[in-house]
C-alpha cells in the first residue's frame, strides 16, 4: 500500500518584505499559518503549487511544507516550520514581534 | 589603511547603480527570481528563513571608525538595531527589506565598504590575522597582499562562475590566528634569504568533508603572488568537479588528484601566466603598502595601567584575558568581547558599534579589527589608555573578560536565521556561556574553544574546536554531535566524534561532563584542555558521556 500523504501547506517569502507567507484557499497570501489552505490530496498539492507560483512576481521560493490540522487551522509538524512561523529564539523579532504588536 | 582612489569609487558606484536597477526590474516583473537570484547573491543579498540578509565584507577584518559608524547606521536605519559579525570577517544584517538594499549599499559605498562577492561561486573576502600590523610575533603586515588580492579578484571575469565558492586567508605570523589551513588557499608570509614571500597552502576546508590544507609551495616570491594564485584558480576551474556540489570544492580536487598532480599542473599554468604580468601589479602593491604604514606609536609611561592592574581586580581579569602582546613598546592589542554571557555571539548593537568607533578614534590610532572569532579588536592602544577604555567598555556591556575561554564561543546563526541550517546554534552557545558563568569556573578552566555549527557546512568551524558541536536534524528533532581535539591554529587538526549525538536539552550537561573530566584529569592548571585531551585521549571523555554503553561493555 502506498504511504499515506502527509498534508501540506504552500509557503514562500514575500518579495519585498522577505517575510514568511502562506497560500490560502482563495489564492491570496497570508502571514498566518493558521489561515493557510491545508492540502490533503497529493495530486491537488502539485496543482495548488503551480497556482501559487503564478504569483512569482510578488513571492519567492514557494514550496510545499508538511503540516497537520489543528483546532485553529494548520500547524507545523517540523521545528523548521515552527521557527518560520514564530521567529528566532535569541530575540523577540519576526512574526512573534509582529503578533505582539497587533 | 587602504583608501579608495577615483577608480575604486567609480567602480563601486556603478556596480551599486546596476544593482539598484536590477532590484527595480525584479520588482516590476522584468526579471524572474531565477534571473535575479545570482545577481543579488553577487551583491551579498541572501533570502533567509524570516527575511533577506545582507552580508557586508570587512576586507581582511580592518575597519576605520567612520566605517564602523556606517555599519551602526545601517543597523539602526534599515535593520533592527544590531549587526552580526561572522566567522569570515563579514557583518550580516538579518532584517533588511528588498527596496532598502540599494540604499544600504550606497551608504556603505560612501565609506569604502561593499558586499561584492560575499556570496556566490566566486573568490570571497580574503580574511587575515585580526592582529595584523600589530602582533609582536609578526614578520610583516599581510594586509597589503590581501588588498592586492581583493582588487585582483573583484569582478575577475574568469572567476565569477567557479565550480564553488573560494576562500583565501592570509597571515604574516607563524602563529596562525587566521585558520589558514582550513581555507581553499592559505597564505603565510615568510622570509627566505632576506626576501619576503609566501608559503602557499591549498585544499583545506571544513564542511561535510573536513580537510587540513597541504603545502603547495614552500616559498613563493612576493612578485609571483597574483600569477601563482591565478594558476591555482585556473587549474581548479578546469579540473574541479561540477557534477556534484558537495565534491566541487578545491579540497576534493586536490584530494582526488593528489597534491603532486595539482602542484605540477599549477606550475605548468604558472609558466604560461607569469609572462602576462608586466610588473604593474607590483607597482600597485607598492602603492597599496603606503596605505598600511604603521602609526607613529607614542612613547609614554605606563603608570596608569600599572596602578589599575595592581588595584582593580576587574580590570586585571580583563587585562589578563583580553590583551595580547603588541609589537610597539608600551602598547597592547585589546580584544573587545562581543560575547557577554548569555548574549548572541558576534552581535553588536548600533550603540556599541559607535562606542567602539569612538574608542578607536580617541585611543586606537583610528583602527578597528573584526576577528573570525566574532570579536572586535582595538589593534593599537597605549597601555596607559587601557583603564579609560575599560571603563567605557564596562559602561556599554563590552567589558566581558572571556577571550579564549569557554564562553568565547563561535556560533553560526543556525536555524534561528539560516535557510540551510538543520538545528539551532545560538541558544546552545547562550546556554553554555550562562551555565559556566553561573559555575564561576571559566577562568579556572582556562583556554578552551567551543565552536558550534547548525549544519554540516560548518560555518561555525566546529571541526577545529577543542569542543565542537554540530547541530543536526534527526527524524525531525534537533540533535547535537560532539567532536573533541580539533585545533584551529598552526597545529591544525580536525576533531574526533565522541559518538552518538545529544538532544537539545542534553547538550549543555554533556559539555559540562567533558569539562569535569578535563578538570579531574589535568596535571596542573597550566595544562590546557587540548593538551590534556592529547595526553589522555578520547576514552575518559567517552566514559563520562556514555556511561550506559560502558556498562554494557563491562
Amino acid at each position: 500500500m502506498a504511504r499515506a500523504f502527509t498534508p501540506k501547506v504552500i509557503t514562500a517569502n514575500d518579495l519585498l518584505e522577505g517575510d514568511v507567507i502562506y497560500f490560502t484557499a482563495e489564492d491570496t497570501w497570508t502571514r498566518e499559518l493558521s489561515e493557510a489552505e491545508l492540502i490533503t490530496d497529493e495530486a491537488d498539492a502539485q496543482l495548488r503549487l503551480l497556482e501559487a507560483e503564478k504569483q512569482n512576481i510578488k513571492i519567492v521560493g514557494a514550496y510545499l511544507a508538511d503540516a497537520k490540522a489543528g483546532p485553529n487551522g494548520p500547524e507545523p509538524t517540523h521545528f523548521r516550520e515552527e521557527f518560520r512561523r514564530t521567529g528566532p529564539s535569541n530575540y523577540f523579532h519576526g512574526k512573534q514581534e509582529a503578533q505582539a504588536n497587533v | 589603511m587602504y583608501k579608495y582612489n577615483e577608480f575604486d569609487e567609480a567602480f563601486l558606484a556603478e556596480r551599486n547603480a546596476q544593482f539598484r536597477a536590477q532590484v527595480e526590474r525584479r520588482i516590476d516583473g522584468s526579471l524572474t527570481e531565477d534571473e535575479f537570484k545570482p545577481l543579488r547573491l553577487m551583491n551579498g543579498v541572501y533570502l533567509q528563513l524570516h527575511a533577506y540578509m545582507l552580508r557586508v565584507a570587512v576586507p581582511y577584518g580592518t575597519l576605520n571608525p567612520n566605517q564602523m559608524r556606517t555599519l551602526a547606521l545601517l543597523a539602526e536605519k534599515w535593520d533592527k538595531g544590531y549587526g552580526h559579525f561572522t566567522t569570515r570577517q563579514n557583518i550580516q544584517y538579518n532584517w533588511p527589506k528588498l527596496r532598502d538594499l540599494p540604499d544600504m549599499l550606497d551608504a556603505l559605498g560612501e565609506v569604502g565598504l561593499h558586499a561584492i562577492q560575499t556570496s556566490g561561486n566566486t573568490i570571497r573576502n580574503t580574511t587575515a590575522d585580526h592582529f595584523a600590523g600589530a602582533a609582536a610575533d609578526e614578520l610583516t603586515d599581510p594586509r597589503p597582499y590581501a588588498e592586492l588580492i581583493r582588487q585582483w579578484s573583484t569582478d575577475h571575469p574568469e572567476f565569477q562562475f567557479l565550480g564553488r565558492k573560494f576562500k583565501i586567508a592570509i597571515t604574516g605570523s607563524s602563529a596562525d590566528r587566521a585558520v589558514i589551513k582550513a581555507h581553499d588557499v592559505g597564505l603565510q608570509v615568510v622570509e627566505q634569504d632576506g626576501k619576503i614571500g609566501f608559503k602557499v597552502i591549498v585544499g583545506g576546508g571544513l564542511g561535510r568533508t573536513p580537510m587540513i590544507g597541504q603545502v603547495l609551495r614552500e616559498f613563493l616570491p612576493q612578485a609571483d603572488l597574483l600569477p601563482y594564485l591565478e594558476s591555482v584558480l585556473t587549474v581548479y576551474n578546469v579540473l574541479g568537479r561540477r557534477d556534484n556540489k558537495y565534491k566541487a570544492r578545491i579540497k576534493i580536487t586536490v584530494s582526488e588528484n593528489g597534491i603532486d598532480t595539482y602542484r605540477a599542473m599549477t606550475e605548468e599554468a604558472f609558466m604560461a601566466i607569469r609572462g602576462q604580468y608586466d610588473g604593474t601589479d607590483q607597482q600597485l602593491l607598492e602603492e597599496i603598502k603606503t596605505h598600511f604604514q604603521a602609526p607613529e606609536f607614542r612613547s609614554a609611561p605606563t603608570d596608569a595601567f600599572d596602578a589599575a592592574y595592581a588595584n582593580d581586580p576587574v580590570f586585571r581579569a580583563w587585562a589578563d584575558t583580553n590583551l595580547a602582546e603588541h609589537r610597539a613598546d608600551g602598547h597592547a592589542i585589546a580584544t573587545i568581547s562581543i560575547k557577554a554571557h548569555g548574549a548572541t555571539p558576534g552581535d553588536a548593537s548600533a550603540e556599541q558599534m559607535r562606542v567602539m568607533a569612538d574608542l578607536a578614534e580617541q585611543y586606537g590610532y583610528g583602527e578597528l579589527r573584526i576577528s573570525h572569532q566574532q570579536n572586535v579588536i582595538l589593534p593599537h592602544v597605549h597601555k596607559n589608555d587601557l583603564p579609560a577604555i575599560h571603563a567605557t567598555l564596562k559602561a556599554n556591556g563590552l567589558a566581558t573578560a572571556n577571550i579564549g575561554l569557554i564562553s568565547d564561543i563561535i556560533a553560526c546563526p543556525g536555524m534561528d536565521y539560516c535557510a540551510l541550517a538543520t538545528a539551532r546554534s545560538i541558544p546552545v552557545a547562550q546556554e553554555i556561556a550562562t551555565r559556566f558563568d553561573e559555575l564561576k569556573m571559566e577562568h579556572d578552566i582556562g583556554h578552551l574553544q567551543i565552536k558550534i555549527s547548525g549544519c554540516i557546512n560548518a560555518c561555525g568551524h566546529h571541526h577545529v574546536a577543542h569542543i565542537g558541536i554540530l547541530g543536526l536534524d534527526r527524524a525531525g528533532v534537533e540533535n547535537y554531535q560532539i567532536t573533541l581535539g580539533g585545533d584551529a591554529t598552526e597545529t591544525a587538526a580536525i576533531g574526533t566524534r565522541t559518538g552518538p549525538g545529544f538532544a537539545y536539552d542534553e547538550i549543555v550537561p554533556a559539555v559540562e561532563r567533558i569539562v569535569e573530566v578535563y578538570m579531574a584529569q589535568r596535571e596542573s592548571a597550566e595544562e590546557t584542555f587540548l593538551e590534556t585531551y592529547r595526553r589522555i585521549g578520547m576514552e575518559p571523555f567517552k566514559a563520562a558521556l556514555y556511561p550506559e554503553a560502558q556498562k554494557k561493555v563491562a
